[in-house]
């Protein structure tokens, strides 16, 4: 017998988004992957036979830091006006989180550019190269990846394919976006202040 | 009658064009574009079976080469890549894919729902774990190819450092292992983050968390535990690529870097993942044991909360692995500790199984018979598994055939076990027809025997001093008869596996009808058609308890009523 | 004491698998002789026994185990098969009892704490065994496929073949192994001895073994260590203070020189031979392969892949992938007679 089941159920039935979910979910991932790296440079500070060490190169990049955390402001800003459809203003706080994750991407790659031609550290200089360009480098890819959404999503924002119905999925992208922030925390307090 | 979709007028291409040629086309093309969770899991399916074809072959490959000592069959170059490949293959290209092609194919089903949460991300995952298994095995033909010596990766599974890096392997057969599990490691990802999004998303109304299918429960775990455990040997792999390409120092003993940091993490990973292949293994004895003793399953909060359990304590007892590695006594004790503590869920679900059948009326199908089987050999490995967890005994042990014997008797006779099973139980949702019951036999009784000729024996030759990974051994140490026994029990299971395939196309074509629902049972994919057709359900299911159908088979007396 | 006590409980319950074992044990027994099956069964030195003692207790619960559980299991599907003449009725439906939930999951945990307790005993006597004095010293060095054992009081070098003074319970003489890898990681495992330890490069390891009776006890390497990783065995020779002293006398000789051999030294000094072996009291110093210094007091070469006869030293310097494919040492291109010439000379190193 292939009757379907239809019992009567009084209860309301709510469940949660799913894109939350999904990206709640890679998140965690993400998380875990980046944990092992941060493990990894937390157990080889001090342990570099030679080079530069962290104190000898390293800045610590305020201003980086100061425009990447605005960025969740700013989005946060963005996510407020879709809800109440001003896509203007939207596209506005939108445009300026790009505008501030491209002045974190440029400032890391001026940072790189001096460490490696000035200083002479790479990644295969020493176990301190090796973690500081593997961890910033995964993060900084993460940011790439999410200025490549945000810029399609501006995009798609500018030609009119993105309204006030689409707050939700603007949400999900933000947490991705906050991710991003919340891990440059970490690595900026690992980097910066624990290991120099 | 039931696949048949309804003709809207315009949408048709009716030019008349040559037959078999367009119908071949158009059904491949169906195939490699799907975005239906049943025929991507019906692809994954397929996938792992090839490659259990060929890891199997692998694995016969190496017992024909340790049947007695000082064998020629292979060179230990030869043999080194087939055994990384057979463990390397049967985890990431057999295990991860089957269970989860089981997943994707019954987890909608089972909850209601019309797919998964993510179609297009699950038909982009499964090509990319598919991709992975190729790029792997193209290491047999590539890797000898341009740049110099190199084929497939011969360092173990485990590829431990410093013999992975480029001083002492040389070569691409490494760089296959880790890029090619780093691509179907994002594979995956994308099915957990799938398989988690659809199971709290889109449950059909009424149904709670509690009410979900223990099938579903356990894969909602293990998915979330794999967003946790695949991620950490992703990370060591692109660390080791790093260190192979760029020069980079993570396990580069000589300027300071650590192997024992390849270790644990290896085995951050190594660990839980284990537990990824057996809980999906749990929840099909889950859903089996029941409908074949005719009785509930007994304590379901308390499996669920086993199973939870379980992937908790899992995170923390990677180190048991590693006893013999230089830790501290305390260290040591500590992981011992750990250990031994994930013993007592697990146990609580085979005495929640045994409770099960107790009282019950059992009927001795195919799916019955390797799920019996698997209960008796799931309580010897867990008993093994006490024994390398008591960390001096593991100091002799660990790296022995004892060790070998242990993990084939939880992956083979274990997870295997149920794979057999849960074939035998859902190919007639699948396909519409019965697997033959008489070839299930042989199968069954076969592959039982050759197994434990294997591995009952394999516990012996560890006692008695013989460590893995060892192309060949001495003749004077007393292991040649035994070796050759296990040799021998492992050409058995190759017969019971080719009746099995057998069994799979020709009952595909000569397979009694199954029907909806052949073998009475009460979970939501029985109550559609065999196959189901690509909506799944004609309307969203409503239910009231955990198993809908006994509800509706006993109007007078539902679970209901009972549940809490 | 308690500790006897509970040694003495812990002998009690293991006693019918005493017999198990010591029959494995039996047929697996070693006599003085140098082919001897390495069983962890057989041991033949403390840690090994310790190990022993506790593995034989651990069985006994497991087992206890089993034959409960399995039975109740083996039970349940004879009593509670559906038989032929059923009336397709659906048995009484049981949804779960919390009762039952908690007793098997508390006497579980009672038995986890047993098994943790003993097992926690044994580790830290084992790991933490304070060293006696008279304990001697001795530096392995794992190689990609052999191992280098040095005694750095005595001033020898040797390789793959250990040679250690048997101890007894009185007067305790164990021997202290430093343990090192030159390359990957690699574990040095006599399961009749002592549970194996790891040579992890850039960590060093220490292990102990307190050897009870005289002989030959065999193990190998017991972690992937590449291509040849099956052929890097392991001979340790248990002897008594007198053989022991008689050893490590004719060990610290500088190398033989014999003028009739005068033509293979020089082959071996000139021919490339000097970059990887040393060998005491001649130009070559090399440290990448084994110390020759004494081959002839081997009995075998290449860590244990062939026996030390003239035959196998003439295979192994023309083509060691002959013995042992994959061998880090190159074939030398000699011709016959310099082979000759130099297996005369090794031959003469005593």
């Amino acid at each position: 017998m292939s009757a379907i089941p239809v019992s009567p159920v009084a209860e309301a039935w709510h469940l949660p988004s799913r894109g939350r979910v999904g990206m709640l979910s890679l998140i965690t991932g993400e998380t875990a992957i980046f944990t092992i790296f941060v493990v990894a440079y937390v157990f080889y500070i001090g342990k570099s036979l030679s080079g530069p060490t962290p104190q000898q190169v390293l800045d610590i990049p305020i201003f980086n830091t100061i425009c990447l955390l605005s960025s969740s402001v700013t989005i946060w800003l963005a996510e407020r006006q879709i809800e109440r459809g001003k896509m203007r203003a939207f596209a506005a706080w939108w445009a300026l989180t790009i505008a501030l994750g491209v002045v974190f991407i440029v400032g890391t790659g001026l940072e790189w550019h001096k460490l490696i031609y000035v200083d002479g550290l790479t990644i295969r200089t020493n176990l301190f190269g090796t973690t500081f360009y593997s961890l910033v480098g995964l993060h900084a890819t993460h940011v790439v990846v999410g200025l490549i959404g945000l810029s399609l999503i501006l995009l798609f924002t500018l030609t009119g394919h993105v309204r006030e119905e689409h707050a939700e999925r603007i949400q999900v992208f933000a947490l991705y976006w906050h991710f991003v922030d919340a891990v440059w925390v970490v690595v900026f307090t690992v980097v910066y202040i624990v290991g120099r | 009658m039931a696949d048949q979709t309804l003709p809207i007028a315009g949408t048709l291409d009716v030019t008349p064009r040559e037959r078999s040629q367009a119908m071949l086309l158009e059904w491949l093309h169906g195939w490699v574009v799907t975005v239906d969770h049943k025929r991507l899991g019906i692809l994954y399916v397929v996938y792992a079976i090839f490659f259990l074809l060929v890891a199997g072959a692998e694995a016969l490959a190496i017992r024909i080469q340790l049947a007695w000592p000082g064998n020629h069959f292979l060179s230990p170059q030869v043999y080194n890549r087939l055994f990384t490949m057979h463990g390397t293959t049967m985890v990431f290209l057999v295990g991860m894919p089957i269970l989860f092609g089981f997943a994707n194919y019954l987890v909608p089903l089972m909850i209601g729902a019309r797919d998964m949460a993510f179609p297009r991300l699950n038909a982009f995952s499964f090509w990319l774990t598919a991709f992975g298994g190729l790029l792997l095995y193209y290491s047999f033909i590539g890797g000898f190819g341009l740049y110099g010596m190199g084929s497939a990766p011969d360092v173990g599974w485990f590829a431990y450092a410093p013999l992975t890096a480029k001083a002492f392997s040389p070569g691409h057969a490494t760089d296959y292992w880790a890029l090619a599990l780093i691509v179907s490691g994002f594979g995956t990802l994308g099915t957990a983050i799938n398989i988690i999004a659809t199971t709290l998303s889109m449950r059909c109304r009424g149904m709670t968390l509690l009410r979900m299918p223990l099938f579903v429960w356990l894969m909602l775990v293990v998915s979330a535990l794999t967003l946790v455990t695949i991620t950490p040997l992703t990370a060591a792999q692109i660390m080791l690529v790093i260190d192979r390409y760029l020069g980079g120092h993570f396990f580069d003993t000589q300027a300071g870097g650590s192997a024992m940091v390849w270790i644990h993490f290896f085995w951050i990973f190594g660990h839980p993942e284990v537990y990824v292949l057996v809980m999906p293994a749990f929840g099909i004895a889950s859903e089996i044991i029941p409908v074949f003793s005719r009785k509930a399953i007994f304590g379901y909060p308390a499996m669920v909360a086993a199973s939870v359990g379980i992937a908790f304590v899992s995170l923390g007892v990677w180190a048991h692995h590693m006893f013999t590695v230089g830790m501290t006594s305390v260290g040591n004790t500590f992981f011992v500790l750990s250990t031994m503590l994930v013993g007592i869920p697990t146990g609580i679900k085979l005495f929640n199984w045994l409770a099960t059948i107790w009282g019950g009326k059992i009927r001795f199908a195919a799916p019955m018979l390797f799920s019996i089987g698997f209960l008796f050999q799931f309580l010897i490995a867990g008993l093994t598994g006490i024994m390398l967890s008591v960390a001096p005994w593991d100091w002799q042990l660990h790296n022995s055939y004892f060790v070998v014997a242990h993990f084939h008797y939880v992956l083979v006779g274990g997870i295997v076990f149920m794979i057999f099973a849960g074939i035998y139980y859902w190919y007639p949702k699948v396909t519409g027809r019965l697997l033959s019951e008489t070839l299930g036999k042989w199968h069954f009784w076969l592959f039982l025997i050759g197994f434990h000729i294997t591995f009952d024996t394999m516990h012996f030759v560890g006692f008695l001093g013989m460590p893995r990974s060892i192309y060949t051994y001495e003749p004077d140490r007393g292991w040649n008869h035994l070796n050759f026994v296990i040799s021998v029990g492992g050409m058995i299971q190759g017969i019971a596996v080719l009746i099995f395939a057998g069994n799979l196309v020709d009952s595909y074509f000569r397979g009694k009808k199954a029907g909806s629902d052949p073998w009475d049972a009460w979970t939501l994919e029985w109550s559609t058609q065999s196959p189901p057709p690509s909506y799944n359900f004609a309307a969203d299911p409503v239910v009231r308890s955990r198993r809908p159908l006994w509800d509706l088979k006993h109007p007078d007396d539902p679970d209901w009523k009972y549940e809490a | 004491m308690i500790r006897e006590q509970s040694a003495r409980a812990i002998r009690l319950v293991s006693m019918p698998l005493l017999c198990v074992a010591s029959a494995i044990a039996r047929q697996a027994a070693w006599a003085d002789g140098p082919q001897s099956s390495p069983s962890i069964f057989a041991p033949a030195s403390t840690p090994a026994s310790s190990i022993l003692g506790l593995s034989l207790f651990v069985l006994a619960i497991t087992g206890g185990i089993f034959v409960t559980v399995g039975g109740l299991l083996a039970w349940a599907i004879i009593r509670y098969r559906a038989r032929e003449d059923d009336d397709g009725s659906e048995p009484v439906q049981i949804y779960g009892s919390t009762q039952v939930e908690l007793a098997w999951t508390v006497i579980p945990i009672l038995i986890v704490v047993v098994l943790f307790l003993t097992t926690a005993r044994i580790i830290f006597a084992v790991q933490d065994a304070p060293k006696p004095r008279a304990a001697l010293d001795v530096t392995v060095v794992g190689h990609q496929y052999w191992w280098e054992f040095r005694y750095p009081k005595l001033g020898i070098v040797t390789a793959n073949e250990l040679h250690v003074p048997v101890s007894n319970a009185h007067d305790p003489k164990p021997t202290y192994l430093h343990l090192l890898s030159a390359d990957v990681d690699h574990s040095f495992w006599v399961p009749q001895l002592a549970g194996k330890t790891d040579l992890i490069p850039n960590h060093p390891n220490e292990t102990w073994i307190d050897p009870l009776h005289t002989g030959l006890y065999v193990g190998q390497c017991a972690q992937f260590c590449g291509v040849e990783h099956a052929k890097m065995l392991l001979r340790v020779y248990v002897e008594t203070p007198e053989q022991f002293a008689v050893w490590v006398r004719e060990q610290q000789q500088p190398g033989m020189q014999e003028a009739s051999v005068a033509a293979g030294r020089h082959i071996f000094e000139t021919e490339a031979c000097t970059n990887c072996h040393r060998i005491a009291g001649t130009a070559a110093a090399g440290t990448f392969g084994p110390d020759l210094t004494h081959l002839m007091s081997r009995a075998t070469i290449a860590s244990g892949a062939a026996p030390n006869t003239p035959e196998n030293l003439r295979s192994w310097i023309e083509d060691p992938d002959h013995l042992k494919p994959g061998a880090l040492m190159p074939a030398m291109q000699l011709n016959d007679e310099q082979v000759n010439q130099l297996v005369a000379y090794l031959s003469t190193l005593h």
